[in-house]
């Protein structure tokens, strides 16, 4: 057999994978029969519910904690707190998050929690339990935290060459601030756990968690139990986008815990508002920064610090961070380049993994910097950044060679032909010219993402496939499914791989007694690598097949071929034996009809001192063409139409991926126009509370936010070696798209205001945050200076941009 | 018979629920896994289910007829469903029996991580199964959209209207489907493109479908109903005179209709009242009648319902429907609801400030009528005693023929306002005869901008009078800097809604009405 794009990557004839299937679970889905972790309490007789109390402190010590008073209240079974920890009193994998804490370190911590016969009940226990707390001065702001020197965990610098020399050596210099703001994951089902202790004594925990093996990890050792005493199972998720990452161990260590002090099944599900102020979020980050252009206008230096917001603990703000700093550069050539960067601790919900780690918030400053300065460089923002591209052969700051750069002018082409780029602006100049009060504006940005976890351990996976003997295919692999179709992908592979109808195989639930020692689920990775496993897996079950097959067909092992179903030789099908026979025959010819499948990623390596190395497999590359039109009454805008030109590489399931990259798409649009994390940052008795902690305050995009016209291609001929039949990951990278919107409402801003004027937007550019720019706009239109306005200070507004 | 109701064709005893146990936690604690909690407070939508309501329309021998009404189960009291037909995703169909609409949204993608799905599966059914949906409502619906939302149409002559990015008007099917009934649904994964798509590719149901048919007959009545649990009840009374019998008795007892914000208060805050007396059903407070000189509007009525039975004849009033809420909120909740709150940021009163209307306020000792302009009082503090309700409002005839209502949100579909606007205008050739301006979100309660009124009154209808009234405007309110928005942001909204709507009608008077 020869292999053009290598072993892993070739496809045979007849592949299952590439077929644009529905999700393996969506006829369950649209009938109400699919279950989460909530849904298993009717299952699940004899079942306790705890509540957790919250404290109303940003920082405080508790000095009074009297818990007797719970047990009056009907139907209060147990109140859980510190003292009945048999392990570590610890839900975290750095240790600085204890899980009954005795300081409390932002408004809503849970002080503890309470066991009770009905929600009502624990809810009026945890009301009854007396806490008297302490206040201590807390931290609400990047800016309070710089002041107060407060940072948690390493700081990281990537670097390459002499930005100082960069920097003087430019023709153009602008330097500049830009703070902008979080997001909350609103996963539509909220965190769950449903802790039992089976007949030996083990605990079993089904958990809404993107990372079984952590979770079970750390329900482990706040038991003080080995592992192999404990099972996390997950059916499925209702959402994560990295918020079950690492936030959901802790729930699921309380549930543990109930259920071995009670005997009783737990369960621990937060409401809405329990969710939204216990869990973690997008880092919010404040960032400043120097740039220096060329006579050309490429980009010659860059000089830039980034601070991260990184909430009361560590959790993943190190890995964020280390995220950001690799994709300061996005998809620009920057040849000088110094990007400082730090974790701000502050006494708000612990910052943690969301859709993009970091990268967001790495390439919105780049892509802020270059939408800025491009009309004082009296250039179109979509010229300067098509120029500063990579091209194929220029190394990342961080050491890695950008592999298929050539692929970012080609997307960019393929996008601005199909989204009919010229004709439309021409359109867009008429519209504004005959309209004095609404504005439309176009932008195109694009996407380079790096794939692989930035920790090169996390770069493996496992999976256990099983083949019985009437020739079903039962598969097990160490990924999630939350909604972006890891599942349907797997069964694809498998189907692959085994050369069977779709049919034939099923997949079971994610459980950590299945496989081990999993990664999260997380990082885009999840196709890629138990892809890799499961795809390992079946390989060596079809070689173990393709000798009995042999044997009855007389060929060459070599020679066997499994399409559908049918097993048969190379070049000849006179002869030909169905599956099911051959599962048959090789069970009484006692052969394995089940494999263990591993994979780890090659050729990766990474020094997270000196943030140097080759952290990533390959780059996820994308475009995006939006156009908005802005009420110049209201600052009010619609998203007219959107345009994606994709690269996942050959697509294992079109379908699903086309779905990642408009939700994708989407979400980022949210982050950055609509989704605002207000919290209470006066010396009010409020102090720290998050003032939007509900759906009614935090609004992510409806209906109303979707592209009224919205197409997505592909990227053609993109075939990706080394990579599970040639596929890319595509979980994250289409997040970033949505810079486009972002950008064409900086564009549309901007015709309010005179030629050349730079337009300053807060982030996220909602409504008002797109009035206060027209207004700025309109006002350096009529004085020729910016004066004031009745603009209000937000933290997610940006300095004025001081040309050098 | 002891109270149940009956879930996709089955009854179930409601057992012992009380007045605080909603619909939602009793579906599920029954069994039923087809509706979720996502806000539980009636935001996303994951909780929706189909309820059999009565429909306006009545049969081809005038008798009475059902809707398929989504409704957010998470508000509801489980006790107001006595001997009333629910139907959740899993009575629509299964997995080996897909209804068409579980079809579509399988088949397109319309699924990710599934958890919002069933809710979108109800909402998208009751559109399906509307009994006036067509494509020639889509194309009249699109002709009359209002500037500014619907007016940016893009065909695409010749495409398949399902095809994905095709919006031949955005938020209109070529079946019907209006994009609005999904308005109530959120999800995280998708970007609802290809929901949209399955809604848009939607047939027609069958004449066999059991559903299809169940719409011919008349709706379940309302059961008179007691329920008491551990100390609080739940009571449905027969006839408004024992509503009023009650109210007098329990002066401090809770008052729903869709429950919509009752609802919020008892998830969100965990409040309990020992009474709860259900009105929406009460058929005194769910009349409507169209008079020479005024419309009377029972309070009970559902705003879906009342912007049926409107059909367009007040356009401010159908401006502001699409614009309040979501379809799913509007399902349930009532005008008399929305007043009754007293809340300073509902939709309602800015436009009904604006439309003059006044208040049949009803008590057991009788009932007197009150102006709106007079009905507010301070922050959710109204005229309205304890053992009175409202019973009727009144829209005086003819409206003005020049109207707007401006809704200033974060996001276009279901949201809060953080300024609402209101504007009745009556031009004599050039001249401001009369306008009644109506603010929500500003001050502690609605008010009307009187002194912008005053200011434009008898001055001709000028962008230089606009834009000096619009100053005057900007100083009516008293607005707070919250979560929602700045004081600066709002006071400044107030001052350019006036130049919008000059500008939006700034040759009305030239041209006659609007």
């Amino acid at each position: 057999m020869s292999f053009a794009h290598g072993p892993l990557a070739d496809r045979p004839n007849n592949p299952k994978v590439g077929l644009p299937l529905p999700h393996e679970a969506a006829s369950l889905h649209v009938t109400g029969k699919a279950l989460y972790t909530d849904d298993l309490i009717h299952r699940t007789p004899n079942l306790l519910h705890a509540w957790p109390l919250q404290a109303p402190h940003a920082h405080a010590r508790v000095t009074t904690f009297d818990v007797t008073p719970a047990y009056d209240v009907p139907g209060v079974v147990r109140v859980l707190t510190a003292q009945d920890v048999p392990g570590v009193n610890d839900a975290g994998i750095k240790h600085d998050e204890p899980l009954f804490p005795t300081e409390i370190m932002f408004y809503g911590h849970a002080v503890c929690y309470v066991l009770g016969e009905t929600e009502d009940a624990a809810r009026l226990g945890a009301e009854a339990i007396v806490v008297e707390y302490e206040p201590l001065p807390s931290l609400m702001t990047i800016p309070e935290a710089i002041a107060a020197e407060s940072f948690q965990g390493a700081q990281r610098t990537v670097s390459r060459g002499d930005a100082d020399a960069g920097l003087a050596a430019s023709t153009h210099r602008f330097s500049g601030e830009f703070s902008f703001g979080g997001q909350e994951h609103f996963y539509l089902e909220t965190n769950a756990a449903l802790a039992l202790v089976d007949e030996a004594g083990q605990v079993f925990v089904q958990s809404s968690t993107q990372h079984p093996s952590e979770t079970q990890e750390i329900v482990a050792h706040v038991l003080g139990r080995p592992s192999h005493e404990i099972t996390v199972q997950c059916l499925r998720l209702g959402g994560g986008f990295g918020g079950k990452e690492m936030q959901p161990h802790g729930f699921a260590a309380v549930a543990a815990l109930g259920a071995t002090i009670t005997g009783r099944p737990v369960l621990l599900r937060l409401n809405r508002t329990q969710d939204i102020t216990m869990t973690g979020k997008r880092h919010p980050f404040h960032a400043s920064w120097e740039i220096g252009f060329d006579a050309d206008l490429r980009i010659r230096a860059l000089k830039a610090t980034l601070t991260s917001d990184g909430g009361w603990s560590l959790d993943l703000s190190e890995p964020v961070l280390a995220r950001a700093l690799c994709h300061i550069d996005n998809a620009y050539w920057i040849p000088d380049i110094e990007a400082h960067g730090r974790i701000a601790k502050t006494n708000k919900t612990s910052q943690t993994a969301f859709r993009g780690f970091g990268g967001p918030q790495g390439m919105i400053v780049i892509e802020d910097i270059l939408g800025r300065c491009a009309p004082q460089l009296g250039i179109a923002p979509e010229e300067l950044r098509r120029r500063n591209f990579y091209s194929p052969g220029q190394p990342t700051p961080y050491g890695q060679p950008v592999r298929h750069a050539e692929r970012l002018a080609a997307i960019w082409q393929t996008l601005s032909d199909k989204a009919s780029v010229a004709q439309r602006q021409e359109q867009i100049a008429a519209f504004n010219a005959g309209h004095h009060d609404s504005k439309r504006a176009l932008a195109i940005t694009p996407v380079k993402f790096g794939i692989s976890f930035n920790l090169t351990a996390f770069n493996q996976a496992g999976a256990l496939v099983h083949v019985y003997k009437d020739g079903s295919v039962l598969i097990n692999h160490g990924g999630v499914e939350m909604g972006q179709g890891l599942h349907t992908k797997m069964i694809q592979v498998a189907a692959t791989a085994l050369g069977v109808p779709l049919s034939y195989v099923r997949l079971a639930p994610t459980r950590t007694d299945k496989v081990p020692n999993t990664s999260a689920t997380a990082a885009s990775s999840g196709a890629d690598i138990n892809g890799g496993a499961v795809k390992n897996a079946c390989d060596q079950i079809r070689e173990r097949l393709a000798t009995v097959a042999a044997g009855q067909l007389g060929i060459h092992p070599d020679d066997v071929r499994f399409v559908d179903g049918v097993v048969t030789g190379i070049g000849f099908h006179d002869k030909q034996i169905e599956w099911a026979k051959l599962t048959h025959d090789a069970y009484f010819q006692r052969v394995q009809l089940w494999a263990a499948g591993f994979y780890r990623t090659a050729g990766l390596h990474w020094d997270a001192n000196r943030m140097q190395g080759e952290p990533f497999k390959y780059f996820a590359y994308g475009a995006a063409c939006a156009e908005v039109e802005v009420d110049g009454f209201t600052g009010a805008y619609r998203l007219l139409r959107a345009d994606i030109v994709h690269d996942v590489g050959d697509s294992l399931s079109p379908l699903i991926d086309v779905g990642q990259i408009e939700g994708g798409f989407v979400q980022g649009t949210g982050w950055l126009t609509l989704e605002e994390l207000r919290w209470d940052t006066s010396d009010g008795p409020h102090r720290g509370r998050l003032n939007t902690q509900a759906a009614s305050t935090y609004k992510i995009p409806s209906f109303s936010e979707m592209p009224e016209e919205f197409h997505v291609h592909l990227f053609e001929r993109a075939t990706e070696s080394g990579v599970v039949y040639g596929s890319k990951a595509v979980g994250e990278p289409p997040l970033m798209e949505a810079f486009a919107v972002r950008e064409a409402l900086r564009a549309a801003v901007a015709q309010f205001g005179p030629a050349g004027y730079p337009v300053d937007l807060g982030s996220p550019a909602t409504p008002e945050a797109v009035y206060w720019a027209i207004d700025a706009a309109r006002t350096a239109g009529t004085a020729g200076t910016n004066g004031a306005t009745g603009r209000p200070t937000t933290d997610a507004s940006a300095q004025e941009l001081a040309g050098v | 018979m002891e109270p149940h109701v009956v879930v996709n064709g089955r009854a179930r005893p409601l057992g012992e629920v009380g007045g605080h146990t909603t619909l939602l936690e009793w579906l599920r604690s029954t069994g039923y896994t087809g509706c979720k909690e996502g806000c539980a407070e009636g935001e996303c939508g994951a909780c929706a289910v189909l309820v059999a309501r009565p429909a306006e329309a009545t049969g081809a021998n005038g008798s009475a007829t059902t809707r398929w009404t989504a409704i957010n189960a998470c508000l509801v009291p489980a006790a107001g469903f006595d001997a009333q037909e629910v139907v959740t995703s899993e009575g629509l169909g299964d997995p080996e029996r897909l209804h068409p609409v579980q079809e579509q949204m399988a088949v397109r993608g319309g699924s990710q991580c599934g958890y919002c799905t069933p809710g979108f599966i109800c909402s998208m059914a009751a559109e399906y199964y509307r009994a006036d949906r067509s494509p020639a409502d889509a194309e009249a619906e699109a002709a009359t959209a209002e500037p500014g939302t619907n007016g940016h149409s893009r065909a695409e002559a010749g495409a398949d209207p399902a095809a994905p990015g095709h919006a031949p008007d955005h938020e209109h099917g070529p079946n019907g489907f209006d994009l609005h009934a999904l308005s109530g649904n959120l999800c995280r994964c998708t970007g609802y493109r290809p929901i949209r798509d399955a809604a848009y590719a939607l047939g027609s149901p069958d004449e066999s479908d059991a559903l299809a048919q169940r719409r011919s007959a008349p709706a379940p009545a309302p059961a008179p109903t007691v329920i008491t649990t551990g100390g609080t009840a739940y009571r449905r009374p027969a006839d408004l005179a024992q509503a009023l019998e009650l109210l007098a008795q329990h002066p401090d007892a809770r008052l729903v209709a869709g429950s919509t914000d009752w609802g919020v208060e008892l998830n969100i805050r965990h409040v309990r009242a020992e009474l709860t007396i259900a009105l929406d059903r009460v058929a005194e407070l769910r009349t409507f009648s169209v008079q020479p000189d005024r419309i009377e509007i029972g309070a009970a009525l559902t705003l879906s319902e009342v912007e049926r039975l409107l059909d367009g004849r007040v356009p401010l009033l159908a401006e502001l429907f699409p614009q309040f809420a979501s379809r799913l909120i509007r399902n349930g909740a009532t005008l008399g609801g929305n007043l009754g709150t007293g809340s300073p940021i509902g939709d309602s009163p800015p436009a009904l400030l604006a439309l003059d209307a006044s208040l049949v306020l009803a008590s057991a000792a009788g009932e007197r009528t009150v102006p709106l302009s007079e009905y507010f009082t301070g922050y959710r503090q109204t005229v309205k005693r304890p053992d009175e309700l409202i019973k009727t409002i009144t829209l005086p005839l003819p409206v003005a023929p020049i109207s707007a209502f401006h809704k200033i949100a974060k996001r276009r579909f279901d949201d809060i306002s953080s300024v609402a606007i209101a504007f009745a205008l009556r031009l004599d050739g050039d001249t401001v005869s009369d306008i009644k301006i109506g603010l929500g979100g500003v001050a502690a309660m609605p008010i009307r901008a009187s002194a912008t009124e005053a200011a434009l009154t008898g001055r001709p209808w000028t962008p230089k009078v606009a834009a000096e009234a619009a100053r005057v405007l900007a100083d009516e309110g008293t607005p707070i800097s919250d979560h929602r928005a700045s004081a600066a942001y709002r006071t400044a909204m107030l001052g350019t809604s006036l130049r919008k709507f000059h500008a939006q009608n700034a040759n009305a008077g030239k041209v006659g009405a609007k």
